[in-house]
């Protein structure tokens, strides 16, 4: 019976009969008292809410090894006291709701409405946390993972938070595809939508009607997945293969679109070639190109995702061409193997996972887009959108939703399973610690002349777009009035002095505050939980690996669309009922955005030789210490990642926060999308750059705050950038 | 274990940044607060919560949405309700969530110095919402792109079916806006249902996008992005006053119009805040700003000035608008659906 455990009981016992198990009202004004006794499990349960008293059984039955030390069978009782303690807060949870039974049965049974109770608070979290610890402790005692209780706790507490955030909401709004508008069971429902004509229809091919919106999208994910993994690839042979002069340079603009929020790139393309767009201005009056909308559409979204998703498939792809080993080109050439056969046969089959990867981070990323359907979608539809108007259109159709999203879902699943199959059990391994003494390779003519026909066209537009974004930020209108003003600025950002000190009156410092705070709390949470994860996953063997590695992967493989309307399902009611808080925002985030600290870790602990933990053993440090000093700042490049990343994303997502925002907590993105939507495009424009430096910035005082790991190598670090890394959503 | 202490350090992190988050929304709302969800534009909803706390003290929380979104947040929200006051937005769905109950009735002392317009919403709604401004629906055009490529001046919906204006006409998705259902609801009002989704059908063909919010048609005219766009006629006069050349039009065969709402809502938890909010924006100084944030509406309270920009009512030829039964979720949900299988899936 170790210290660790005895306070968890102890915590157990805090969270039921001293802390409030309710949440709050959020109206009231709270004193002292209600955060203490007054509103615990214990008060409440004495006093009418008698379901709460069962779970003194389990808390009782937690203390029996805490009086008998010594005995053999204590790994049974916290066992059996952390099952039912879960198991009884669970069911009083899903029972009893705010408005009475919550089951069918129970109201034929008991009568109506039945007692009712609100959304858990700290003291439930903290009691069920302690339950959930408890439990883990008594396996360890049982001796599972070798009898280390930190590591079944960890795994524990990361399949409970995995639980709660990912398989209850998805299970959620799965389930609603089954029922009608009322709430009722009706699976033929299901079927009636899921056949509709608007998803599956083929007409487009037989004659000039639309297409079903299910083709639509698959159509688009291909195209956006092919598109960024050949211009990543152009790029990343460009970057590492060639003597190309402007490499900093690419690399800068590599970063650009990724701190950008992507409709704004939308947005700049109307500028640019919408009918009265910039461009097409130019084309009419100097060539008589005649102006139209072609841009709405196809077109558009194409160009617009293939802008914002590019730099990912690039990032991806410059580490694996980085690592290709050039002493296998050497073997070839030594065969006397032509370099373009070399290229063919040795370079572009050893790219495999990457190209795998940006092809799939693509398509993925084409999916879950929101912004640029809907400012460029025109008349073509994609399941993103067409699932947020089905949940807030006139229609109102959440069975609706559900179905659109459950084929959403299935094309995500089934490109991680096409690219699992496609990329087999070969073996990639290319960076051994073995020294490698060869040079790469000069790329052969005609794949850098293609290289270049490709990427430099492509730098120059991108270039341009940017140009609009900052012009369009500091001119009256752009595209009808181009005096220089700071209106968008004065109006999304003015700041007011008044007696009682600064007033910030502008219209976007709410969102604008709450962005920077929920960016803020879910970077570090992301990078603490997925590198543990990782941790877990690398250092530790257990049964159920595989699975558990599967689970971490599900929240990466949901469009945000889908996460964002299953937790407003999920998360409004009681048990827990958190919409409305900026608690909801941060845990969308982390698990949004976990799985590239589990990626990145994964990476950069697998690289890290175990020899170096038990050397620090071996000199008698801790094992903490040897967290501090050896571990940790060797994990630097993948600290990094994960919070830049995760911090980039809570500020640029639109699709999954679109329904979780408030009052309090209104999103810049969504602020943003709203002044699109409304077409003041100066005010948005101004609005992302400002953004885009605060993401800067960010980056900045990350790199500075964590800092660089410092590896004793002549030659330049083989170890992936850290913005390398952050590629994966 | 220090690995433990590690554990423990970490979750107590987490719980108190979790704490922090909850007690900041917590102490937020307990200074005598107001939750708002506002329908309007962005300008005027911030000029309205603005001047609000600077009269009141009371801090205003304000969320812009459209209409549809603010309706599916109430509705969805409904057993346990985060906002106070719903204020602005098309009055459909303000009527149609009095329809549902879930918004509260309430008799402002304000009520005698409304116009007779928006004191009927409130009759209709048995008290459960009530007019704050009205606005026509009508259309406009770009005056540059008409000229340039010799399209006569469309003056009556009839109008916009001419090839001409073929792929020029841009009008919003009812599905999604509400502008766009006035429009649906006023067609078949005028013409009859039959003759109405004739017209639309003819209308389609000249439709270059559905857009997704309702005032969108009016800034691509100004851009020049679409020669012709319907929409309500304050938000193309908006685009007239910010110097872009477009004209509105008022059609010749009458229109219809929206009476902008406001209602409570029902479980509220700042109730008394909220029926401040709510006398107060019945007033004729806070109904002022709406024509200084640039919406120039006809407002409800019958000593406010009314904007010297705004489409004079008695220029147009206003329908006798039936409120009642084009706002009701059964004949609302049947023309929609209607127009999804007829009109939306029409080849052009």
């Amino acid at each position: 019976m170790s210290r660790a455990t005895l306070g968890w009981i102890v915590l157990s016992w805090v969270g039921f009969a001293l802390l409030p198990w309710y949440g709050f009202d959020r109206t009231a004004v709270l004193t002292l008292t209600d955060y203490f006794v007054s509103g615990s499990a214990l008060i409440h349960g004495l006093g009418g809410a008698w379901w709460l008293l069962p779970i003194l059984v389990p808390l009782c039955m937690a203390l029996a090894p805490v009086f008998r030390p010594a005995a053999q069978t204590n790994g049974n009782w916290l066992i059996a006291s952390g099952l039912l303690g879960l198991a009884l807060i669970v069911v009083q949870g899903f029972s009893i709701g705010l408005n009475g039974w919550m089951l069918d049965i129970l109201r034929g049974l008991f009568g109506e409405p039945g007692p009712s109770q609100a959304g858990m608070g700290y003291g439930a979290a903290l009691t069920a946390t302690a339950f959930l610890i408890v439990l883990c402790h008594g396996l360890a005692a049982h001796g599972w993972c070798r009898g280390d209780a930190f590591v079944t706790s960890s795994i524990g507490v990361v399949i409970a938070l995995i639980a709660v955030f990912v398989f209850f909401p998805v299970t959620t709004i799965l389930a609603s595809a089954f029922a009608d508008n009322s709430g009722n069971f009706a699976p033929f429902e299901f079927f009636g939508k899921f056949m509709d004509r608007s998803i599956w229809g083929l007409d487009c091919l037989s004659s000039n009607l639309r297409c079903g919106v299910a083709w639509n999208t698959l159509f688009l994910g291909l195209l956006v997945g092919v598109g960024t993994t050949a211009l990543g690839l152009a790029f990343a042979l460009i970057a590492t293969r060639t003597e190309f002069r402007f490499k900093k340079l690419l690399r800068v603009m590599s970063v650009l679109p990724i701190i950008t929020p992507p409709f704004v790139i939308g947005l700049a393309l109307i500028l640019l070639f919408g009918r009265s767009g910039a461009l097409s201005n130019v084309l009419w009056e100097w060539f008589g190109v005649p102006r139209s909308r072609w841009i709405y559409g196809l077109p558009g979204v194409l160009i617009a995702q293939l802008l914002a998703f590019t730099p990912i498939a690039f990032l991806v792809l410059i580490g694996v061409v980085q690592g290709i080993s050039p002493t296998l080109e050497e073997a070839s050439q030594t065969l006397r193997a032509k370099s373009w056969t070399t290229f063919w046969t040795v370079t572009l089959p050893l790219m495999r996972p990457g190209l795998a990867n940006a092809f799939l981070l693509g398509f993925v990323e084409s999916l879950a887009d929101f912004g640029n359907p809907l400012v460029l979608g025109g008349n073509y539809e994609v399941l993103s959108t067409k699932i947020f108007f089905a949940v807030v259109g006139a229609q109102q159709d959440q069975g609706r939703a559900a179905v659109l999203s459950i084929i959403l879902l299935a094309f995500t699943l089934g490109a991680f399973w096409l690219q699992h199959a496609w990329l087999g059990k070969k073996v990639y391994t290319t960076v051994t610690g073995k020294g490698d003494a060869g040079i790469p390779l000069p790329l052969p003519r005609r794949v850098a002349l293609a290289s270049y026909f490709t990427a430099i066209p492509w730098a120059s537009f991108t270039v341009a777009v940017y140009a609009v974004i900052v012009v369009g930020a500091f001119v009256r209108s752009m595209g009808r009035d181009y005096t220089p003003t700071l209106e968008h600025f004065l109006t999304a950002f003015r700041v007011e002095s008044s007696d009682s000190g600064f007033y910030f009156s502008g219209s976007a410092w709410d969102s604008f505050f709450a962005t920077v705070k929920v960016a803020a709390l879910s970077a570090p949470l992301t990078a603490a939980i997925g590198l543990l994860t990782a941790y877990l996953l690398t250092r530790q063997r257990f049964s159920g690996q595989r699975a558990f590695e599967f689970g971490t992967l599900l929240s990466f493989a949901i469009p945000g669309t889908v996460v964002g309307v299953s937790y407003i399902l999920a998360f409004n009611v009681p048990p827990i009922e958190i919409t409305g808080t900026g608690f909801i925002l941060v845990m969308c985030f982390v698990f949004r955005n976990m799985p590239v600290g589990v990626r990145s870790g994964i990476a950069t602990l697998s690289q890290i030789d175990k020899s170096l933990d038990e050397a620090s053993l071996t000199l008698g440090a801790g094992s903490s210490t040897t967290m501090r000093r050896i571990v940790l700042p060797l994990l630097r490049p993948a600290i990094v990642a994960s919070l830049v990343y995760s911090f980039v994303r809570a500020m640029t997502a639109v699709s999954a926060v679109i329904f979780l925002v408030t009052a309090e907590y209104n999103m810049a993105t969504t602020y943003i999308v709203g002044r699109v939507e409304a077409g003041e495009f100066g005010l948005a424009i101004a609005y992302s750059t400002v953004l885009i430096l605060v993401m800067l910035l960010a980056i900045v005082a990350i790199q500075l705050a964590v800092g660089e790991r410092r590896l004793g190598r002549r030659s330049a670090s083989t170890a992936p950038s850290p913005v390398a890394v952050q590629a994966v959503p | 274990m220090n690995v433990k202490k590690n554990l423990v350090a970490a979750t107590m992190l987490a719980g108190t940044m979790t704490a922090l988050s909850f007690m900041s929304a917590g102490t937020a709302q307990a200074q005598g607060a107001l939750v708002m969800y506002c329908g309007v534009q962005e300008e005027w909803c911030r000029a309205m919560t603005t001047a609000f706390e600077r009269e009141t003290g009371i801090k205003v929380s304000m969320t812009r949405k459209s209409a549809g979104e603010v309706y599916a947040q109430v509705k969805a929200e409904a057993a346990n309700p985060r906002a106070d006051i719903w204020w602005g937005g098309t009055g459909d769905p303000h009527m149609q969530a009095a329809e549902e109950g879930i918004t509260e009735e309430y008799k402002s002392p304000k009520m005698g110095e409304l116009q007779d317009w928006a004191v009927r919403q409130w009759e209709q709604s048995k008290g459960r919402t009530v007019g704050i401004y009205s606005g026509a629906l009508g259309f406009g055009y770009n005056t540059d792109l008409v000229k340039s490529n010799n399209i006569p001046e469309p003056k009556c919906w009839a109008d916009l079916l001419k090839p001409e204006l073929k792929d020029e006409v841009q009008v919003a998705d009812p599905n999604s806006s509400g502008t766009a259902y006035t429009l649906l609801a006023t067609i078949v009002q005028i013409m009859g249902e039959d003759k109405g989704f004739e017209y639309l059908k003819a209308l389609h063909k000249n439709v270059n996008q559905y857009t997704k919010s309702g005032a969108a048609p009016a800034k691509a005219m100004a851009l020049g992005e679409t020669t012709a766009g319907i929409a309500f006629m304050h938000d193309i006069v908006t685009m007239v006053v910010d110097k872009a050349p477009v004209k509105v039009v008022a059609p010749c065969e009458g229109t219809g119009y929206e009476i902008g709402s406001m209602s409570l809502i029902k479980g509220a938890k700042n109730m008394d805040n909220a029926k401040k909010f709510y006398d107060w924006a019945l007033t004729a100084d806070a109904q002022k700003l709406g024509a200084d944030a640039k919406s120039y509406q006809v407002p409800s309270n019958k000593s406010t000035p009314i904007p010297p920009q705004s489409p004079k009512l008695s220029d147009i030829k206003l329908i006798n608008f039936d409120f009642a039964k084009y706002g009701s979720s059964a004949e609302r949900k049947r023309l929609l659906s209607k127009w999804d299988n007829e009109v939306k899936n029409l080849p052009k």
